[in-house]
């Protein structure tokens, strides 16, 4: 009697094992792939831009042959090193842009109604709500009917048919709000333009595999490997590049000045030096077409931007009709210049001066091109590991991982003899697939992601423990050692399926639980717990049936 | 005979009720104690509960954690607590402290001004210091993962549960439960009570002891299961003492096997996961003994409908799902 498995049962589970295997191989030579990689990024990237590849880079090429592939598992922050950061997006700054910018309209559409309304004033009010009364009371309806006029329907799917703005009536004040189903909509745009943002930042500042993400409503995740700390990361994108031209009103002695209803106070270059500006911008950094560094006159660092139409065309209006009067050039709430308008400047075109250095002005130049972050956004967690401590982390849990596979290969043919040298080589296969499978996912390893790898070593050998254990008392109830085999592997099937299932259930709620390094670690024990009954299973039964049949033996011990 | 390992004998006759009220009594005794100590002591939360800042430095000279003290006390800082960390991986000339800096404002973060001034402040006292990493949490978000570690936790125990009674009769979803839970509150008892740091990747240790743990006890209800319909008359006792000692062997076999790898974790693989690596280590000795001590001993409690007659739901005599092969 012998086992019998057929044979394209055999070449499916041999060709898994053998894909499975050449996917990880790249993982034994990671520098040398990964120098490699890097280099065909970069040659593309340099093509792309109608450069041409470096000698260096067509030579990093050659590091690892073309054929092979070279999906690398991704290290995560705390094996790498790099910089974490959770960041909150303040959703209610846009609300707020939005009905500022809502108010004038809002006072030209009820000019035309003057003689019913009387005269219009804003009312001072919560940010994200607009409140406007008029001098008479009469016409308060009339008001309210215009200014509902306004209302467009929002741009979305799940808001379609709905207005965009809620204008209701408290008293005798009209009250305009953004409707629940347009600030759904804006939040998601806030947190689109954002995310884009950022990550244009991140790029250009060429760090490799950054991760940026967006986590529930207001949140972002962003992670850069290989940057030296949080606080340089959150320099990068935090600086908000804000830029608006406002009219200058006045000049205040210090920051506490009470500056008036619509009216804010901000400082300027110098110390000591305050603005009273209009709240309302004149044009803002959202209608630059382009930004460059450049110089000015005298020869220091500036910045020069070009306006879009509809900025251009306000710039000039506005600057011919305020000639002698000083503006102020607001970059993230502080005037970098007040210069004194000379003439209309129709050509949309201007030049930012400050006591900037070439760096600085370079910077902004990029910021603005790039873009203001629509909201502010404070940091909720930051992390920062150094390269050094994830090489130490790296180290140790290779040593770890090795050691543990070691003894407990030892102690596997200790117990089953040579059925247990079957389970060693099922364990082998076991961690190339998992390695093969996080490279060809595009999986991150952290270091929890090590000591999963390292509990699924030990787990792994279980089903064939359940397995071994099974075929030993099936031999004691005197079946055949064939019969033993096939019954052993039958019968312990079920217990096998259970206790992995809810293993898997685990790694499964670990997954949508953690962030980071948990997350990387439910990853590595649910890859683990697949691979690990695949070979336990199908692997050891073939290497196990093709020894069988080879040596047919009368009697079996395990 | 070829020679083999044997952790157990080949056919085992123990009877694991005999001293019932010592090991499953002394259980649940143990468990209310690992409460108790809870209570009383409290965790000591990492900084992914509690807010605020830890650093981990690394300096070729020794470590003198007054003078770190020193240096850091004008700053105007909250809680500043500093340890050196000890680990036989380290070279003999890397000495590493651990600084963990509760913000004064229960409130607000510790600023990335302060963290740069302690910083600056401790390469003043130590210029060969070097901070490897720094991590910050807001109030806000340690708020949050508090829930969402309990959630997550009771998640897990439920879905496991569901699972169990799909497979199983819901005398056995419960007993696996009662193990879980004895697994994990002792598990927390113990870092209670040496106030050992509990942070989010202890959660996610326990979250493993949860699947790890049921895992033995599916085993010998698998085996139990198999048994109640091979001896139909013998006592559910006996039925459990026999499907026990059956499995016995392959339950010590997993148990060690794990725990020689986990062991090689714990030992080998560096501080930064030490707590992890104890957690699942403590977590499957005590997922061993209660699934052998505990699970099984709740089921008998509750008794098992073993007649054959059809139940009035309808169903057939065994578990609607009990023949699946999955």
């Amino acid at each position: 009697m012998s086992l019998y498995t057929p044979l394209w049962k055999r070449l499916v589970i041999w060709g898994l094992v053998a894909i499975g295997v050449i996917m990880a191989v790249p993982n034994l030579f990671y520098t040398r792939v990964e120098t490699r990689n890097d280099a065909a990024v970069a040659i593309e990237k340099s093509l792309k831009a109608g450069g041409a590849a470096t000698p260096e880079q067509t030579s990093a090429l050659d590091l690892w042959p073309s054929v092979m592939p070279s999906a690398l598992v991704n290290l995560g922050l705390d094996l790498r090193g790099g910089a974490h950061l959770l960041a909150e997006v303040k959703l209610a700054d846009v609300y707020k842009q939005r009905m500022n910018a809502l108010w004038p309209e809002a006072r030209d559409a009820l000019k035309e109604l003057r003689d019913t309304v009387g005269s219009v004033r804003r009312e001072p009010s919560a940010p994200e709500e607009l409140r406007i009364s008029v001098s008479k009371p009469e016409g308060v309806q009339a008001a309210l009917v215009k200014l509902q006029g306004l209302a467009n329907n929002v741009v979305s799917l799940t808001g379609a048919g709905q207005k965009d703005i809620d204008v209701t009536l408290d008293g005798q004040v009209i009250v305009i709000a953004l409707s629940p189903a347009e600030k759904l909509a804006t939040d998601n745009r806030t947190m689109q333009q954002s995310l884009e943002i950022i990550r244009r930042r991140v790029d250009a500042a060429g760090t490799r595999e950054p991760s940026i993400q967006r986590q529930g409503s207001d949140r972002i995740v962003i992670e850069v490997p290989g940057i030296g700390s949080a606080a340089e990361l959150k320099a990068m994108i935090g600086t908000t590049a804000k830029l608006t031209f406002n009219q200058v009103l006045g000049r205040a002695a210090d920051a506490n000045t009470a500056p008036g209803a619509q009216k804010l106070v901000l400082p300027g270059n110098e110390p000591g030096e305050f603005y009273i500006v209009d709240e309302n911008p004149v044009v803002t950094g959202e209608e630059l077409t382009d930004a460059q560094p450049s110089f000015d006159q005298n020869n220091r660092p500036a910045v020069n931007f070009k306006f879009n139409v509809a900025g251009a065309r306000k710039f000039g209006t506005y600057t011919g009709a305020h000639i002698g009067e000083p503006f102020a050039i607001v970059l993230d709430n502080k005037v970098i210049s007040a210069p004194t308008i000379q003439s209309a400047i129709t050509g949309g075109s201007g030049i930012i001066t400050g006591n900037f250095s070439l760096e600085e002005s370079t910077n902004l130049a990029v910021l603005l091109r790039a873009g203001a972050l629509p909201a502010e956004m404070t940091f909720l967690e930051e992390r920062t590991v150094g390269p050094e401590l994830g090489q130490d982390s790296i180290d140790a849990g290779k040593i770890a991982a090795l050691v543990g596979m070691g003894l407990v290969s030892l102690f596997m043919i200790a117990s089953y003899g040579l059925f247990g040298s079957f389970a060693v080589v099922a364990l082998v296969i076991n961690m190339a697939l998992i390695f093969g499978i996080l490279s060809m996912i595009g999986g991150t390893l952290t270091l929890p992601g090590i000591a999963g790898i390292v509990l699924t070593i030990g787990m792994a050998v279980d089903a064939n423990v359940l397995v071994y254990e099974r075929i030993r008392e099936e031999l004691r109830t005197a079946h055949t050692p064939a019969r033993a085999i096939e019954v052993g592997y039958e019968r312990a099937l079920s217990a096998i399926i259970d206790a992995n299932f809810t293993t898997l259930i685990t790694a499964v709620v670990l997954y949508f639980f953690g962030a980071g390094p948990v997350r990387g670690f439910a990853v590595a024990l649910g890859i683990g717990i697949v691979t690990s009954v695949f070979t336990a299973i199908f692997v050891t039964r073939l290497l196990i049936s093709a020894w069988f049949n080879w040596r047919k033996p009368k009697t079996l011990i395990v | 005979m070829a020679w083999r390992l044997r952790l157990a004998p080949e056919k085992t006759n123990i009877n694991f009720f005999a001293y019932q009220w010592a090991t499953f009594g002394g259980s649940m005794a143990l468990m209310l104690l690992a409460f108790v100590i809870w209570g009383v002591m409290g965790l000591n939360f990492g900084i992914d509960f509690k807010g605020g800042t830890t650093m981990r430095t690394e300096s070729t000279t020794v470590i003198d954690t007054g003078a770190y003290r020193q240096a850091l006390s004008t700053l105007g800082l909250g809680d500043v607590a500093i340890n050196e960390v000890f680990d036989p991986s380290f070279r003999s000339d890397q000495h590493v402290a651990s600084i963990r800096i509760s913000s004064a404002d229960k409130t607000l973060a510790v600023t990335p001004e302060q963290l740069a001034a302690v910083e600056a402040a401790l390469v003043k006292m130590d210029p060969a210091l070097k901070v490897v990493s720094s991590e910050t949490v807001g109030p806000k978000v340690s708020g949050e993962l508090v829930s969402s570690s309990i959630i997550a936790l009771t998640v897990t125990s439920l879905a496991i549960m569901a699972y169990l009674w799909l497979r199983f009769e819901w005398q056995f979803a419960l007993g696996g439960v009662l193990a879980l839970l004895h697994d994990v509150f002792i598990t927390i008892g113990i870092f209670a009570l040496f106030q050992l740091k509990f942070d989010l990747t202890i959660v996610a240790a326990l979250l493993t002891i949860l699947g790890y743990s049921i895992n033995d006890t599916v085993v010998v209800f698998d085996r139990l299961r198999e048994n109640l319909v091979k001896y139909k008359t013998m006592p559910l006792r006996d039925v459990m003492n026999l499907s026990v000692n059956e499995t016995l062997s392959r339950t010590l076999m997993t148990s060690i096997t794990t725990l020689i790898a986990v062991g090689a974790m714990l030992v080998l693989g560096g501080d930064v996961i030490r707590g992890f690596s104890f957690a699942i280590f403590v977590g499957i000795l005590l997922g061993t003994y209660s699934s052998v001590y505990v699970a099984k001993n709740l089921v008998l409690f509750l008794g098992l409908d073993r007649s054959d007659k059809p139940r009035k739901t309808g169903k057939g005599a065994d578990h609607e799902f009990a023949n699946i092969d999955a």
